[in-house]
């Protein structure tokens, strides 16, 4: 059986890595799929403590997990649509109509 | 596994009937294609229906659906708030929707949902109903904040508020699989009971400090707050007045229910994680609204800095934090929501005009309409004999009793500051000269409704703040 210190350690540098390509990014689909990442290494770490807890709670919640990923997924992919038709550019630095 | 009762669904049955009418909503919306607004008055009824229900449910508190959500004297109170606050954006928004002629069905129908979701983030009891109560509101003001399609900067306010919300999210979720990885449940009453126990500390250190992250983003505290102005800037401003309460004190809801409630345990590294983020987004808040020439920008860094005064209650803690903090909610949401829709009827079509200077000479040409807004300006600034004095008055009594006189002394000079960007716009509408700049159109009656019923509830917690705050003391905290 493998460790948990090993499902938890794959689990944070695949948040750590979300993270990192959160901040670096420049692509708002790119950025939105770090975001996918966290949410995937979420599920990891919940499936991993699953195996070893008396319950399968942690195994149900990565479904709650996968659905609301799922909604989340459509409404984001339909404002950069959105967004893609008013400006025609999908880089985030050139999101900034608003001045600081 | 828990059988299913039928106490269970009274006990949420507030939020039953708000999601049975926005289903409603939605299904009626191709029928009604000439009158949309009808749309907007059967959601005020669904409101209206949700608030008595809340009498039915307040008659059998308890737990439902095995521990996860639980009808008691708090999750009622913030019930009761978010539909105060959803009765207001709607009459607010009826005539702003025609005007700006974004006038669809969904957009009631997502207020109503999103209130649901700002209900089970204040009515559950575990991590998980939490969580998914957090998604149902923001993927709901996701879609809310971009409505006015067309237009970029709403385009703008939808991207950010998404990527930086579903961000925050992750680091919540995080926080909750470590919680669960280490005592094996999520449910905060069995956290409670088990606090005792000591699980790894500096993984329950970790746990906590990412949940708060996730929730510092909700309620905009800093350094998570930079998504704040952009959002409100950009969202349609009857918008802005709904997620610039009713989220925002939901979050504030899961944050007394884990940080007072199950993990008060937890010691210094809570208070001090507490301590210095409401420092710091006071401060924040405070200084960059002085530079703002863009109203609904200006009361977006006013309402960081009020999320600062929250934070003050929440360090404080106790009894008296807590009822101090539900009573600044409450303030807060009649005087930011009035603010918010009166701006978005003073700004005319398409919101062009949003600048302070544009308020110039407002009093002469529009003498009720600078009144009222002067109103919410006085009691953001917290004037006495409004409700903004009593909210920082109580916040402020709760954390001197808590001995945290260095917090008051700097939320004291913060709310010094901040008198003087609110006092800016009234000084430009009673003493400037010239033409004013907002819109001359006169006031459709749904908004005034809105406006003046904030006004009178201004006043009256302002004046007689005893029976609520009395009712208040009377709620059973969670974890106290």
């Amino acid at each position: 059986m493998i460790p948990l210190s090993h499902v938890l350690a794959l689990s944070m540098i695949l948040f750590i890595l979300g993270i990192a390509g959160f901040i670096i990014r420049r692509n708002v689909v790119t950025v939105f799929m770090c975001i996918e990442l966290m949410l995937n290494a979420v599920n990891l770490a919940l499936i991993g403590f699953a195996r070893y807890q008396p319950s399968l709670d942690g195994q149900l919640f990565v479904f709650f997990v996968i659905v609301v990923a799922a909604a989340e997924a459509a409404v984001g992919l339909a404002i950069i649509v959105a967004l893609y038709r008013n400006r025609g550019s999908l880089s985030i630095d050139e999101v900034d109509s608003m001045k600081l | 596994m828990m059988a299913f009762q039928s106490v269970d669904t009274i006990r949420i049955l507030p939020e039953i009937i708000l999601s049975a009418f926005a289903i409603l909503v939605m299904v009626l919306e191709p029928w009604v294609a000439a009158r949309k607004s009808a749309l907007g008055w059967l959601s005020l009824a669904g409101v209206i229906a949700a608030a008595l229900a809340t009498l039915k449910t307040a008659g059998s508190p308890g737990l439902a659906f095995g521990g996860s959500v639980s009808a008691d004297g708090f999750s009622l109170f913030f019930v009761d708030l978010f539909l105060a606050i959803a009765a207001l954006c709607l009459l607010g928004s009826i005539h702003y929707l025609e005007r700006d002629r974004v006038h669809h069905g969904e957009y009631y129908a997502l207020i109503l949902l999103a209130t649901v979701g700002a209900c089970f983030m204040a009515a559950s009891t575990d991590l998980i109903m939490i969580f998914i109560g957090l998604e149902i509101s923001s993927i709901s003001t996701y879609i809310l904040a971009g409505f006015k399609r067309q237009e970029l900067a709403s385009n703008e306010a939808s991207l950010k508020y998404f990527l930086l919300g579903s961000f925050a999210t992750a680091f919540f979720l995080y926080g909750v699989a470590l919680v669960y990885g280490l005592t094996g449940t999520t449910n905060l009453l069995r956290l409670r009971e088990q606090a005792g126990g000591s699980p790894g500390a500096a993984l329950a250190a970790l746990a906590l400090i990412l949940m708060f992250v996730g929730l510092a983003f909700k309620v905009s505290s800093a350094p998570f707050q930079v998504w704040t102005p952009d959002v409100y800037q950009g969202a349609p401003a009857p918008v802005t007045a709904f997620l610039s309460t009713a989220p925002k004190a939901a979050a504030f809801a899961v944050l007394l229910r884990i940080f007072a409630g199950s993990l008060a345990g937890s010691g210094p590294v809570s208070f001090w994680v507490l301590w210095i983020s409401a420092v710091l987004t006071m401060t924040v808040g405070n200084l960059a609204a002085i530079w703002q020439s863009n109203v609904k920008r200006l009361l977006a860094y006013s309402s960081i800095a009020h999320a600062g005064y929250v934070l003050v209650g929440i360090t404080a803690g106790g009894a008296e934090g807590v009822s101090s903090v539900l009573f600044y909610l409450a303030g807060y949401a009649l005087m930011n929501v009035g603010a918010f829709i009166l701006v978005a009827h003073l700004a005319g079509r398409g919101e062009r005009r949003v600048d302070v200077a544009d308020y110039t000479a407002l009093a002469a040409a529009r003498p009720s309409a600078a009144a009222l807004l002067t109103v919410f300006l006085v009691s953001l600034a917290g004037f006495p004999g409004t409700v903004g004095f009593f909210a920082k008055f109580y916040v402020f009594r709760a954390a001197v009793h808590a001995h945290l006189i260095g917090l008051v002394t700097i939320a004291l000079l913060n709310s010094v500051v901040s008198v003087y960007y609110y006092l800016k716009i009234v000084v430009a509408m009673y003493m400037g000269e010239g033409e004013t700049g907002v819109s001359a159109a006169a006031m459709p009656n749904a908004l005034r409704a809105a406006v003046v019923l904030s006004v009178a509830g201004i006043f009256y917690l302002g004046l007689y703040p005893a029976p609520l705050l009395a009712a208040l003391a009377r709620i059973p905290k969670p974890g106290l």
